[in-house]
């Protein structure tokens, strides 16, 4: 399997395979092999094994973000499979297409900072949700337009639902 | 001693005193909101009732339903933990009346320390050193001339109704003070109704240090040793331990007996705290007594070797002290770190939701003091405290570095955590070397930190890691539900295959 990998801004090119009834993995990174042994001992933690090297690997899944913990250094990773339609769909973070903010908690939108159809970047503060006496940004998950502002200002919104649209 | 005790609140602390109730052999009863029914404390208790929606005026604020639960188990006492009813002397009067021993002091007491104006007034007649300045309001300009005159320069005005940092002001001169006066006067007026200004001596960057004290319901009080908890965030403290750097016998005793003069004025009985400002002359003055128990209690049980929980049942119970002041020995060292929901790049604003993966550090020295497990949703209805994390050593330096061990072992994954923050603090010169006080966190949180230096090495293994992920989440789709041609029925965990291999070699299988 080909991988995109982009490791805060760098992208990588990984070209991984398992063959699972002998358990032997095969891996290039840029047309350079490397040689792994992965085992997943929990959902989100890896053991990889390099020769001469044993790293503890964690995943965090906090949409629209993965990060990578190797050891306690933590890096922002998108992974593309620019093969499987249904990898590229099943990750929230590949990407490509609209985009909705949620809102993370039930609140009440106070203003928005972007208007529709202006240009935003990944991590631009869209709009700002009151709750629990704080003000919260709320950023934009990818570089794109705003498609659309899915609720007024003042209006009070429950954890879950959309507040905009970026494609 | 108790038939049964019945825990008024949720998360760590209820834990921590069921399982204090369960080393003496007392069933404990949990009292839960609708969103707490999957929770640890109603897992671990011997008897659980629901006891409303999830607001906590509808649940853990409810004195009637409270009490409610009390009858229906048959609880013959009442902890009430920290926060929540704790120092509500209404809730502590009614366990009086409901039959009920609330276990902590009485409901006087919370009262008498409860009142700004009357725990100074108390603080007076007991002769207790507290910030000099007015206790009454200000009349016109030259009266806060007069008193800063005598008080002496950078002066504070506050207003007397007031909290939060509003309607005070820093004066460092007297031709500031009218213009600031006024300001203070009409920010207090419009945000609690009151526009009473007093004046107080500024204090330059204080140390927030704090006295633990017991007393039994027979008139003994000692006190149990400092602790330190000027690392704080918009008054809520992050870390704290025991001792703190800069206290010495001497003065550990000086503060104390005031402590224990704080208390007896207030006929306190059981556990409580009196907080202090220290200034850079370790000048100390009463700022406030908390009548209950503390979040950072397990730093002095770590340094005295007591129990602190056991020792309140146990004077609830009528028991005296089992034991002086002068067997009261302070030894080692102990650091807690406050593990909060919150999403420290977003201004510490909460992050509720469910924790997908937990790892928790152990081994010699550590001491993990949690509320919650791998798969339970954090609620955004309370205080996003998730544990204690509290590193013990012979003394502070072993401390930092038990911790600094302990916590890379440490993940929460699913929801967004302040773990990072303590790996950077526990790094750092400054509080290495002690030199903390109020201002210390806001100063390491400046922005021209950097946020982090990528590793070119690790990086590359990220990206091996992330393609790892990837490949495992994708078998493990397609797997699901049918058998695969290695044999192992579906199973796509791959931790097996290794010892597997070694089976077959073996020719076990």
């Amino acid at each position: 399997m080909i991988y995109n990998v982009s490791i805060d801004g760098t992208v990588f090119r990984l070209d991984l395979d398992l063959d699972r009834a002998a358990g032997q993995w095969r891996c290039r990174v840029d047309g350079r092999e490397v040689v792994i042994d992965a085992v997943s001992t929990q959902p989100d933690v890896l053991s990889l094994l390099i020769p001469g090297k044993a790293y503890q690997i964690r995943r965090e899944r906090l949409a629209p973000e993965t990060r990578i913990w190797v050891g306690d250094q933590s890096y922002s990773a998108e992974v593309t499979d620019p093969r499987s339609l249904r990898s590229r769909k099943s990750r929230a973070d590949s990407g490509k297409g609209p985009r909705q903010l949620v809102a993370p908690m039930p609140g009440k939108v106070v203003r928005f900072l972007v208007s529709v159809n202006s240009p935003v970047e990944a991590g631009q503060g869209v709009v700002v949700v009151e709750a629990m006496k704080m003000q919260n940004e709320i950023k934009s998950p990818k570089k794109g337009i705003v498609l659309k502002l899915s609720v007024a200002e003042g209006a009070a919104v429950n954890a879950g639902d959309v507040l905009a649209i970026v494609e | 001693m108790f038939q049964k005790i019945l825990v008024a609140n949720r998360g760590e602390i209820a834990v921590r005193v069921i399982r204090a109730c369960r080393e003496v052999g007392i069933p404990s009863v949990a009292v839960y909101s609708d969103v707490d029914r999957a929770a640890l404390h109603v897992l671990m208790a011997d008897e659980a009732y629901h006891i409303g929606p999830a607001s906590a005026a509808e649940s853990y604020l409810n004195i009637a339903k409270i009490l409610d639960a009390a009858k229906r188990s048959g609880a013959d006492a009442i902890h009430p933990g920290y926060g929540f009813l704790s120092e509500n002397a209404k809730f502590a009067q009614a366990c009086v009346g409901a039959g009920v021993k609330f276990i902590g002091p009485s409901a006087a007491s919370m009262e008498m320390m409860g009142s700004k104006t009357r725990a100074r007034q108390e603080m007076e007649k007991a002769g207790v050193p507290f910030v000099p300045g007015t206790s009454r309001g200000l009349d016109s300009a030259q009266h806060a001339k007069d008193v800063a005159a005598k008080i002496g320069y950078p002066a504070m005005l506050k207003a007397a109704a007031g909290g939060g940092g509003k309607g005070m002001r820093l004066v460092h001169s007297p031709d500031q003070l009218q213009a600031a006066l006024e300001a203070a006067q009409s920010e207090a007026q419009r945000a609690f109704g009151d526009g009473e200004v007093y004046l107080e001596k500024a204090i330059v960057n204080p140390r927030h240090i704090e006295m633990q004290v017991l007393a039994d319901e027979h008139g003994n009080t000692v006190y149990l040793g400092e602790r330190e908890c000027s690392i704080q965030r918009r008054h809520q403290k992050v870390l704290e331990e025991a001792p703190s750097p800069v206290v010495d016998p001497d003065m550990r005793r000086r503060m104390g007996e005031v402590a224990v003069r704080v208390a007896k004025a207030a006929n306190y009985a059981n556990a409580g705290t009196i907080e202090f400002l220290v200034d850079q002359d370790k000048n100390f003055y009463f700022l406030e007594m908390n009548t209950r128990l503390q979040v950072e209690h397990p730093v002095t049980e770590l340094v005295t070797g007591l129990d602190l929980v056991n020792l309140q049942i146990r004077i609830a119970a009528g028991e005296k002290l089992p034991f002086r002041q002068e067997d009261v020995v302070i030894r080692g060292h102990a650091i807690e770190c406050r593990i909060y929901a919150e999403d420290a790049d977003n201004n510490f604003f909460p992050s509720p939701g469910k924790i997908e993966t937990l790892m928790t550090p152990a081994g010699p020295g550590i001491r993990l003091d949690s509320g919650v497990y791998a798969g339970w949703t954090v609620p955004i209805d309370y205080d996003p405290l998730l544990a204690k994390l509290i590193g013990y050593g012979e003394d502070r330096q072993q401390a930092i570095a038990k911790l600094a061990r302990a916590l890379p072992e440490y993940f929460v994954a699913g929801i967004k955590t302040n773990l990072g923050l303590f790996r950077r603090i526990l790094a750092d010169q400054d509080f290495q070397s002690g030199k903390i006080d109020t201002g210390y966190l806001d100063r390491l949180m400046q922005p021209n930190a950097s946020a982090g230096e990528s590793n070119k090495k690790s990086a590359e293994i990220a990206a091996i890691a992330a393609a790892v992920f990837a490949l495992l989440d994708s078998t493990s789709k397609t797997n699901n539900g049918e058998a695969s041609k290695s044999g192992t029925g579906g199973d796509s965990s791959l931790a097996l295959s290794s010892w597997k291999r070694a089976a077959r070699t073996d020719g076990l299988m």
